[in-house]
C-alpha cells in the first residue's frame, strides 16, 4: 500500500512507494500490450484532469491510463474556463468536485499548487506538474525507464543536462534516482544551474563531455523558453554547440550511454536527430512506460479510499 | 484454530490423477485446448495437472497464467489494493476450449473476475471449470465447477488452507481451518 493518499512530489513518496508502483505498472504494461488494453478496476471512479497550463503527452498519457482503467474521465482547460473570468483554484476544484468527481490530476504554473489544494479538499490530488518545482509522474516513467533498459536503477550514474534551472522533471528525477540509489550529476550552463544544487547531494559540471564520459545514462532537457524572464545565455545556436548532444560527441565517448528526453525536443538543441533517433535512446519507451506508470499511480491511490 | 484435513499428500495425488483422466476422456487428443490457470494456487494446480497429463497420455498441453486482480469486484472495499501477479498467455485464446483452474471454489468471484479477464485475449469456444475443492452451499453467483477434485460442506467462518509442495511446504495438504 502507498503511503500517501495524494501524489504530490516524489519527495513525499519512500523508497517502498516506488518498488510498488514500478511492480504495479509492470503488471499495467502486460495489460496495455494486450489485444483489449482495458481493465475494469476503476469503473466506479470519476477522475477530473484540470490543466492550467499547457500539456499534450503528459495529459494524453493521463487520459489514456485513465481510460485503460475504465474511470470515468473530464477535462478541464484553464484556456477555456471560467479561471478566465476571476474564478479561484479552490472555487474552481471545489466546483468541479461538487460534480462527485473521486480523484483530480492537476497541473499549475505555481509550484505549490496541488499542495494547498490537499489541504482544502477530500479527493485524491495526482500533481501532474506545478511550476518549477516537481513532475512526479514524469520522474517515476524515467527511472522506471532506466530500471527496464538496464535492470536496475541503484549504482548507475545519471546524468540531467541543460536547462535544470527551470525544470520540474529535474528535480523530480534528482529525488526519485537518489531514494532507488543511482548517482545523479547536473550538467549545464552556469546560468542554468540553481545556486543550491549540491545542496541536494548531486554533482555539478560544467562540461558535457565529462559529463557523458561520467555517466551510465544521460536524461537531457528541454530549454524551456516559456520560463524564463531573463536570457541566461546568448542564443539557442550557443547553448547547441556547448551543450547540444550529437553523434560526433557520442562516438568520441568509449561507452554506450542510454538517452532519454522528456519530451518535446527540440531538435537540433538539445539533441540533433540522429540521437534522438537511434536505438541507445529510449524517448519513445519513455512514453509508452508512462502509460503505465499512471495507471499504476492512479490504480493505487484510488485503492486507498477503501 | 482447529484443522481437518481434507486431502493429504496421497489422496491429493490420486485426486490430480482422477481429474487428468477425466480431461484426457473429455478433451481426447487436446487440439484445441488450452488450461489457464488462476494466479496464484490455481497455477500450481494447472501446472500438475499438466504434468500428470503427460505422464499418462504423453500430451503437451499449452498453459496459461491468468492474473484477475484488476477485474475483481471488490477494489475499494478492502483496505488497500491487492498486489497483481503475472499474465501469461503465449496463445490465442479465440476459438479454444478453454480449461480454467482454480484449487478453491467458494464464491464464485474469482471465477467471474477470470472469465471477464480472459475475454481481453479473445472469445473461446468453450471454457469448463476446474477445481480441486468445491466448498458447497458457498455460491454468490450462479458458478459451477464441471471438473471437481473434492466437495466440502463448510461455513463461512471457516477457510480452506491449500499447501503445495511448490510453496515450500514439506508435503501437499488440504486444510479445513476454523477461524
Amino acid at each position: 500500500m502507498l503511503s500517501t493518499r495524494h501524489l504530490l512530489g516524489i519527495k513525499d513518496l519512500t523508497e517502498e512507494d516506488l518498488h510498488l508502483i514500478f511492480e504495479t505498472a509492470d503488471n499495467f504494461k502486460e495489460v496495455i500490450n494486450r489485444p483489449i488494453k482495458k481493465v475494469p478496476s476503476l469503473r466506479d471512479i470519476t477522475i477530473a484532469n484540470v490543466f492550467f497550463e499547457n500539456s499534450t503527452r503528459t495529459r494524453l498519457s493521463f487520459e489514456l491510463a485513465e481510460k485503460r482503467l475504465s474511470a470515468d474521465v473530464i477535462n478541464f482547460s484553464s484556456a477555456s474556463s471560467s479561471v478566465k473570468k476571476g474564478e479561484t483554484l479552490l472555487d474552481t476544484v471545489n466546483n468541479i468536485l461538487s460534480m462527485k468527481v473521486d480523484m483530480i490530476v492537476m497541473r499549475h504554473s505555481s509550484p505549490g499548487a496541488p499542495h494547498f489544494l490537499s489541504k482544502h479538499i477530500n479527493a485524491n490530488i495526482v500533481n501532474a506538474g506545478d511550476g518549477t518545482h516537481e513532475h512526479p509522474t514524469q520522474a517515476l516513467l524515467d527511472s522506471y525507464s532506466i530500471r527496464e533498459r538496464l535492470g536496475d536503477v541503484a549504482g548507475k550514474k545519471v546524468v540531467i543536462v541543460g536547462d535544470i534551472l527551470h525544470s520540474r522533471v529535474a528535480l523530480s528525477n534528482i529525488f526519485a534516482l537518489q531514494k532507488l540509489g543511482a548517482e545523479v550529476m547536473v550538467c549545464g550552463p552556469n546560468t542554468l544551474i540553481p545556486r543550491y544544487i549540491r545542496d541536494l547531494g548531486v554533482k555539478v559540471e560544467l562540461d558535457i563531455r565529462k559529463a557523458l564520459q561520467w555517466c551510465d545514462v544521460a536524461n537531457v532537457l528541454r530549454i524551456q523558453m516559456e520560463r524564463q524572464q531573463t536570457k541566461n545565455f546568448p542564443s539557442l545556436r550557443e547553448y547547441s554547440m556547448y551543450y547540444g548532444v550529437n553523434k560526433e560527441l557520442l562516438d568520441s565517448i568509449d561507452k554506450e550511454i542510454t538517452i532519454m528526453h522528456p519530451g518535446p525536443i527540440n531538435r537540433g538543441v538539445e539533441l540533433t536527430s540522429d540521437v534522438a533517433d537511434a536505438d541507445n535512446a529510449i524517448i519513445l519507451d519513455q512514453v509508452e512506460n508512462g502509460v503505465a506508470i499512471r495507471m499504476a499511480v492512479l490504480y493505487l491511490l484510488a485503492g486507498k479510499n477503501g | 484454530m482447529a484443522k481437518i484435513n481434507i486431502l493429504n499428500s496421497k489422496r491429493l495425488d490420486i485426486t490430480i490423477s482422477r481429474l487428468s483422466q477425466q480431461l484426457i476422456e473429455n478433451h481426447g487428443d487436446f487440439k484445441d485446448s488450452v488450461i489457464v490457470g488462476i494466479q496464484k494456487s490455481g497455477v500450481l494446480l494447472a501446472e500438475r495437472i499438466k504434468q500428470r497429463i503427460k505422464e499418462l497420455a504423453d500430451l503437451d498441453i499449452p498453459l496459461g497464467k491468468l492474473d484477475i486482480t484488476f477485474h475483481r469486484d471488490d477494489f475499494r472495499r478492502r483496505d488497500s489494493p491487492l498486489a497483481p501477479n503475472k499474465t501469461e498467455i503465449p496463445f490465442i485464446i479465440e476459438g479454444k476450449n478453454v480449461i480454467l483452474v482454480d484449487d478453491v471454489l467458494y464464491t464464485g468471484r474469482s471465477i467471474r473476475s477470470a472469465m471477464d479477464a480472459m475475454m481481453a485475449f479473445g472469445r473461446p469456444s468453450k471454457v469448463e471449470f476446474l477445481t480441486l475443492v468445491d466448498r458447497k452451499y458457498s455460491r454468490h453467483l450462479p458458478i459451477e465447477a464441471k471438473y471437481v477434485g473434492k466437495t466440502v460442506n463448510s461455513i463461512q467462518s471457516q477457510r480452506v488452507i491449500v499447501e503445495w509442495n511448490e510453496q515450500g511446504f514439506a508435503e501437499d495438504n488440504i486444510w479445513l481451518v476454523n477461524q
